[in-house]
């Protein structure tokens, strides 16, 4: 009986209830509510996102969160992580079950504008789609795939690439089109599809949860440009400057060369006035971002270590991931990660 | 004691609120107007909803190149084209799935209730086992074992050949068809001409069955006019028709048709679980049949097919055609599972569009409004076929 009238207020509330809208109701909201609500991507994204052992989520996007979080409440567990899928992640954002997506978004025009309005505050990540096939097809080059079919997830920029570059090079496939990652690897791996697509990162991911991984190869070539990071709604300003300067924070303290293990050590003897407002010893930045405290990029620096730690840590060749650096280096090293200062 | 006769008093006039001809219509316009106010309430608090998250409400997007391939499609289909299309695609394969998966689950369904009452013990559990499995196990589940089953079959290069150009491997089954050309259009209309022929024949010799008590058999004559009428127009032609076979090209096999293993797992599963439920119906009302029409057939000397046939499915219909109509109406709308097992059905496409487009509501809206109306219009058929089979009370 209980059930039954939740049931029905509900409803009502969907179908009668308003909302207000006001400039940084979002940051006003989770202050409010006491934790960051992250969606990450479903239960099958090694590396990027998984529930460990204990249920607590674990990788590269949760401990980009986790940073956020520390930032707004100085505490890495006021988050909750909501797993969303490619299909229901911007519903899910866009009506406030989550605050900010941190599953391997990728900031495109439309996505940013139009009609889904939200606002890709800094890139953690330069992917690009690539393909992967199994070796014993002996195939070299996505251009020889004519023909093909293609396992692919529905609603993503891959599936839009996807049938550009058939286009493009006047070749053809056949799309078998999945939501669930987990299901979709399955029909890759019994043979359904002879292609499977994805971002190059996330193919690595998958290619480890295949039955002979070795048997799998990601072909060279990339047929886009992903870059990927964490999305939330357009029109709260103080969220994105603190989503913005907590992934700043951690690229700058890489340049620096600021780690987990120094970070005590660089606050207390570092004479170089960027590395003193970074790190709060010079007070301001921490005011100017609204962060919890001073010590905001300390407590995170301390916690997961700077952009680097948290790569290596993940995703970096000593993972079963086994990715290079590459484009995900620091600009000093030949990469695209560039941090404006803080000061 | 006296009569007293009726005298005749003006009436007293009757208050509105015990006037029931105009109590009931005080009553239905305030619930008309109550509705209306429900539906306009929960419509502009929609659209206010919408534009506090910037959104707009439009079809526009609809004409928009849609910039995805789809899988299956029964009407040409390539990235280039529109939203509008696309779902268009989406549509006709819910119906293709919803059509031949209420054909094979009729037939399917009626043989297995039938089974169930068979004197063979043996038959009769093994169905009774079957349905009991079938019914009480999760639908989403047994169309991912079906999906399992199919792609565990071996690879194209692997194929197993079971036929003169057929194959089967996890890319579907292939089988010859013959190549479409505009020269195919005179056989099409020969073979509907065959068909309306045999449904007059068919009435013919009823009505002559009826006069004279004996009639020729019908299945020489339809044999005739539905075989015969399009191989006459395809030998005037001089035989156009070409077979398209399936080659291993490549990849995968080219040439031929397909059953897609996306399809062939969500006809497997739908089929094999609504049967299930068909079959108890059907069971259900054999069994409601009086016994005295069963031995009043049998010492008539019918035989046990003739028995079923003439005398106890005619009068079992009653009674099952309308949770039958319950049983369409539910594979229709459990299709919508084969988002699950990648069918582009109208739930994939419109979930897709809404991902691409951000028109979440739009896409809901089409969807839905596409389940009701097919589900009105085959409740309305069944309808209207049940008032046609109902008994006739005079």
């Amino acid at each position: 009986m209980k059930n039954w009238l939740m049931g029905i207020a509900a409803v009502g509330a969907m179908l009668l209830g308003t909302t207000v809208a006001e400039a940084g109701r979002d940051l006003d909201q989770i202050k409010q509510r006491g934790t960051l609500r992250c969606g990450v991507q479903g239960p099958s994204n090694p590396g990027f996102g998984v529930p460990n052992a204990q249920g607590v989520w674990e990788g590269f996007n949760a401990e980009i969160c986790r940073s956020v979080a520390i930032t707004i409440f100085n505490d890495p567990t006021k988050v909750e992580f909501v797993p969303v899928t490619t299909q229901s992640r911007f519903p899910a954002l866009t009506n406030g079950e989550v605050d900010i997506l941190s599953n391997n978004t990728t900031w495109t025009l439309t996505r940013d504008t139009g009609v889904n309005r939200f606002n890709f505050p800094a890139i953690v990540f330069y992917d690009g789609q690539a393909v992967m096939v199994p070796r014993r097809l002996n195939v070299t080059t996505a251009k020889q795939l004519n023909g093909a079919t293609v396992c692919v997830q529905p609603g993503t920029t891959t599936e839009l690439n996807l049938a550009d570059f058939f286009r493009q090079n006047n070749i053809t496939f056949r799309p078998v089109v999945i939501e669930a990652l987990d299901e979709l690897r399955r029909a890759y791996d019994q043979g359904r599809c002879d292609v499977f697509t994805n971002d190059f990162a996330a193919l690595a991911a998958q290619r480890t949860l295949l039955t002979n991984p070795r048997d799998h190869v990601i072909l060279p070539e990339r047929i886009s440009k992903e870059p990927l990071g964490p999305t939330i709604r357009q029109g709260d300003e103080e969220l994105t400057n603190i989503v913005a300067w907590t992934v700043f924070a951690l690229i700058d303290a890489e340049e620096f060369g600021i780690t987990k293990a120094n970070v005590d050590q660089f606050a207390a003897t570092n004479t170089d006035p960027r590395v003193r407002r970074l790190l709060g010893v010079e007070p301001g930045m921490g005011a100017a971002i609204g962060a919890a405290n001073e010590n905001w990029a300390r407590t995170i620096i301390k916690a997961y270590g700077n952009y680097g730690e948290i790569f290596d840590r993940w995703l970096g060749p000593s993972t079963p991931l086994g990715l290079e650096r590459g484009q995900n280096n620091i600009w000093t090293k030949g990469g695209l990660l560039y941090a404006p200062p803080a000061r | 004691m006296t009569d007293r006769p009726f005298e005749s008093r003006p009436q007293p006039a009757v208050p509105f609120w015990n006037d029931p001809a105009k109590r009931g219509i005080v009553l239905q316009f305030g619930l008309a107007t109550f509705l209306l106010f429900v539906i306009w309430t929960a419509w502009t608090n929609m659209l206010d909803n919408m534009s506090a998250r910037g959104l707009v409400f439009g079809w526009d997007y609809l004409s928009r190149p849609a910039n995805f391939a789809i899988g299956e499609s029964l009407i040409p289909f390539s990235a280039q084209d529109t939203y509008g299309r696309a779902l268009a695609v989406g549509i006709i394969n819910t119906i293709r799935i919803a059509v031949v998966g209420i054909f094979v689950t009729t037939i399917l369904g009626i043989a297995l209730g039938v089974m169930r009452l068979s004197s063979n013990p043996l038959l009769a559990r093994l169905v009774s086992g079957y349905i009991e499995v079938v019914r009480n196990t999760p639908l989403l589940l047994q169309l991912f074992l079906w999906y399992a089953i199919i792609n565990s079959l071996p690879g194209p290069r692997q194929a197993v050949h079971f036929g003169p150009g057929m194959y089967l491997s996890n890319r579907g089954m292939k089988v010859p068809w013959v190549e479409w050309s505009p020269a195919l259009w005179p056989m099409i209309w020969a073979l509907v001409a065959g068909i309306i022929g045999t449904i007059i024949a068919s009435h013919m010799l009823a009505r002559r069955r009826e006069a004279t008590g004996g009639a020729p058999p019908l299945l020489p004559i339809a044999a005739g006019l539905i075989l015969g009428l399009p191989f006459l127009a395809s030998a005037a032609q001089g035989f156009p028709a070409t077979l398209s076979i399936p080659v291993l090209q490549g990849f995968n096999f080219s040439g031929g048709i397909e059953l897609s293993p996306e399809f062939a797992a969500l006809l497997a599963g739908l089929v094999l679980y609504t049967a299930a439920f068909v079959a108890e119906i059907v069971r259900g009302g054999i069994q409601s049949v009086f016994k005295g029409q069963w031995e009043a057939a049998r010492s008539l000397g019918l035989s046990s097919g003739q028995l079923m046939r003439l005398v106890i499915l005619p009068q079992a219909l009653r009674v099952i055609i309308p949770p039958l109509t319950s049983q369409y109406l539910n594979l229709t709308k459990n299709s919508s599972l084969a988002v699950a097992i990648g069918y582009p059905d109208l739930v994939h496409i419109s979930n897709t569009t809404m991902n691409q487009t951000g028109r979440a509501v739009e896409a809901i809206l089409v969807f839905a409004s596409i389940y009701l109306t097919i589900s009105l219009l085959t409740s309305a058929f069944m309808n209207w076929y049940n008032a046609r089979v109902a008994i006739m009370e005079r």
